[in-house]
């Protein structure tokens, strides 16, 4: 429902809504604590994300002029986003031309209810159901939708709306099927589950999969391969009955309604093929401009992503293909705050994002603290500067996000957009400076604030002088922190010095656990 | 009562106007692409080399062969992987079918179930990319619907020599038409893989487990 005319007032764009997961969440400091304290936890994160790391710089340099790629990606990005509504309404067209049904959702409740609806026709659930919803009981069986890994639908809490519709949602990517049964979180975009090793999957597979369908084998070890043939069977049933899938997408292409999904394991393809019914939210700053950009995201993606010259499987769709794979094609284009990220000049850039979770592998901070920390489905560098501005900064998690950095400048390094994410951060504390004060703060409170929590500790650490260094030549300018030129030149010097001993750095983190000082 | 469309638009419209956003796309220069050489040049057959060993670095199976060999092959293919009921689509040339026993099933609208009841997909390819090993399907006639490459668990996939290309823009330039025609492409890279378990690479999750490229000369 719209409230006010948006033509006279110079109101501000709404935020999206923080679902009820991550509403009440303490700050991200609360959050690390007990995760820095897993000793399984942080062994496989930083085996996760070295392993990724070094695969992708491998194939990184296989690329002659990377450079190149990263500078045509964000201008494809950036054109898409200085005029996307035209490329929206476009998209829309194609998609429609194609032959798919093309819907539009302010925020995750709208979507949520406009999935749900459809998923109700499509299994014919009975025309009141959705009405009687409120009330509790029906009598209506419930059904079941197999799902494709889409971040979108994590965010706006789906799984949940059709679970209150009594429609079974299963998770088919191996990760998410982890995180599903064992009744989770994931905690990296990529390897959702990289918070559970091997002995933890066998035990949640034994204990879980029975009770939601083909119980896993017996006398199943925990050898991965043993695993994943476990979950192959589990779902297999699941895909060859499915009647609808629903995904999200890694691009919409404008001028040609096409949607792309890149995925390893084949189930994407099993969704994407085999129900009549398909329905896929897109948020709507997936749109790239022309079908030639794929020329370039598909060499960005896979190689930042995974580390693999190219993913195993992509597939690409526009529409309903006659004759083959899901007649009945929906996409779902969602705001949820982003019109309100659009309005940033600066913020804007992180529209960009591709989600290839390179930021994540390379961040130090990421690296010690895990996803689950970040309290939102967008952990890391990515997430310390998206999700506060989708949610807005007024919740404590969100306050606190801004500060989970050390602002090493890595994640710029590694993005393939090429986000300026350390940039971004630093407005955005300075943001939450100036709600805290209700006004315009002066420029050492915003100054001191961010050091407070990032640097006030930090430069007691042996061996990091270079950071101190760097701190202080930052704010003896005595010039609002946001204003600096970035990089600053003194910051790009502390950027090459060495990182701390990794235990060093474990000691300052569980002594900073309790709330920023003030 | 506005729409949703109407109000996001309209949001999108709040945000940029006047920001100084509003700048006209600027075109792409396709950025990596290096211009596929002629066929039969030396130049050529090591692009087709070098498409042949990233392939074989997925743990796919790859052959290169001449026409006269190609129904050999398939017949070997399929019987080291114990095929005995394979599916194929219905505009494939049948002569290279011609060296195998086993039983084809063309498909005419066969069932899901009736697909995981075969142990193998024979089809042919539209695009290879070197630089990344891939093949792209367009689901044209010799190729088949998606389906028909996914359930059954051994792909044996015959593809030309002139069907590969250098690049992934170039594979993109070749593939709008089909993209046009609003077919479905599938790119293939390897078998269906997994490393979601303590990042220990495992072939074969849901898609089919052997992926086998014949590559013939042509
Ligand atoms: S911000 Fe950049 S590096 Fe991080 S996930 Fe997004 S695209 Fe990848």
């Amino acid at each position: 429902m719209k409230k006010a005319a948006r033509s006279t007032a110079p109101e501000r764009n709404p935020v999206g809504i923080t679902t009820p997961t991550y509403l009440g969440m303490p700050k991200f400091p609360k959050l690390a604590a007990p995760e820095l304290r897993n000793p399984v936890l942080r062994h496989n994160l930083q085996m996760a994300t070295h392993t990724i790391r070094d695969k992708r710089a491998q194939v990184v340099g296989e690329v002659d002029d990377w450079e190149a790629l990263r500078v045509d990606g964000a201008r494809s990005k950036d054109a898409a986003l200085n005029n996307l509504d035209e490329h929206l309404e476009e998209l829309e067209r194609n998609l429609q031309k194609a032959g798919a049904t093309v819907h539009w959702a302010r925020d995750a409740e709208e979507a949520c209810s406009i999935v749900v609806e459809l998923v109700q026709e499509s299994l014919g659930a009975p025309a009141k159901y959705s009405e009687e919803r409120s009330g509790g009981e029906t009598s209506w069986g419930g059904g079941e939708v197999v799902k494709v890994k889409s971040m979108a639908t994590q965010e706006i809490e789906l799984n949940e709306a059709l679970e209150a519709a009594g429609i079974s949602a299963w998770e088919t990517d191996l990760a998410e099927l982890i995180v599903q049964l064992g009744h989770d979180r994931p905690s990296h975009i990529l390897v959702p589950a990289i918070h559970r090793n091997r002995s933890q999957i066998r035990e949640i597979f034994d204990r879980e999969m029975g009770k939601v369908g083909r119980p896993a084998p017996d006398g199943m070890t925990d050898e991965p391969a043993q695993l994943a043939e476990a979950a192959r069977q589990h779902l297999r049933e699941k895909f060859l009955r499915a009647r609808v899938a629903i995904s999200g997408a890694n691009f919409a292409v404008a001028d040609t309604g096409t949607l792309v999904v890149l995925e390893s394991e084949g189930n994407g393809r099993m969704c994407l093929t085999l129900p009549e019914t398909l329905i896929s939210v897109v948020g709507i700053e997936k749109v790239v401009p022309t079908w030639d950009d794929l020329g370039t995201f598909m060499q960005l993606l896979p190689r930042s992503s995974t580390g693999e010259r190219m993913n195993p499987y992509t597939t690409m769709w526009t529409g309903a293909t006659p004759d083959d794979g899901p007649q009945d094609v929906h996409v779902v284009l969602l705001d949820n705050g982003r019109t309100r990220v659009l309005e940033d000049e600066l913020g804007r850039q992180a529209l960009r994002c591709i989600r290839c979770s390179a930021c994540l592998n390379v961040c130090p901070v990421y690296e010690r603290a895990g996803g689950h920390a970040y309290g939102s489905v967008y952990p890391g560098p990515i997430g310390a500067v998206l999700t506060p501005q989708l949610r807005g900064t007024a919740s404590p998690i969100d306050e606190s996000l801004p500060y989970a950095s050390s602002l090493c400048g890595a994640c710029f390094d590694a993005c393939p957009v090429r986000i300026d994410i350390p940039r971004m951060l630093v407005e955005l504390r300075s943001q939450v400076v100036d709600q805290h004060r209700g006004g315009v703060p002066s420029a050492e409170a915003a100054g001191m604030r961010a050091a407070s929590w990032v640097f006030g500790n930090h430069k007691r650490l042996e061996g990091v002088q270079a950071g101190a260094a760097a701190a202080s030549r930052l704010f003896g300018k005595r010039t609002s922190i946001s204003q600096l030129p970035w990089p600053a030149s003194a910051w790009t010097q502390a950027r090459n010095a060495p990182t701390p001993p990794k235990e060093s750095f474990r000691s300052w983190w569980r002594r900073t656990h309790e709330e920023p000082r003030s | 009562m506005s729409t949703a469309r109407e109000e996001i638009l309209g949001r999108i419209r709040h945000a940029l106007d006047g920001s100084g956003a509003r700048t006209a796309d600027t075109a792409a220069g396709p950025v990596g692409m290096t211009g596929a050489p002629t066929p039969g040049s030396t130049a050529h057959d090591a692009m087709v080399e070098r498409f042949v060993e990233v392939t074989a670095d997925y743990r796919a199976v790859v052959q290169r062969c001449g026409p006269e060999q190609l129904a050999a092959h398939v017949a070997a293919a399929l019987q080291a992987y114990g095929a005995g009921r394979v599916v194929i689509p219905p505009g494939l040339e049948q002569d290279w079918l011609s060296a195998s026993e086993a039983e084809f099933v063309i498909d005419d609208d066969v069932s899901t179930e009736g697909l995981d009841r075969c142990d193998a997909v024979v089809t042919a390819a539209s695009v290879g990319i070197a630089e990344t090993g891939t093949i792209v399907l367009d689901h044209t006639a010799d190729q088949g619907r998606r389906a028909l490459t996914l359930v059954p668990d051994v792909h044996v996939c015959v593809i030309r020599e002139s069907q590969v290309t250098p690049d992934v823009p170039g594979a993109i330039r070749l593939l709008r038409p089909a993209i046009e025609a609003h077919r479905a492409l599938t790119w293939i890279s390897g078998p269906s893989a997994t490393s979601d378990i303590e990042l220990n690479r495992i072939e074969g999750v849901h898609g089919p487990r052997h992926l086998h490229v014949i590559v013939v000369a042509g």
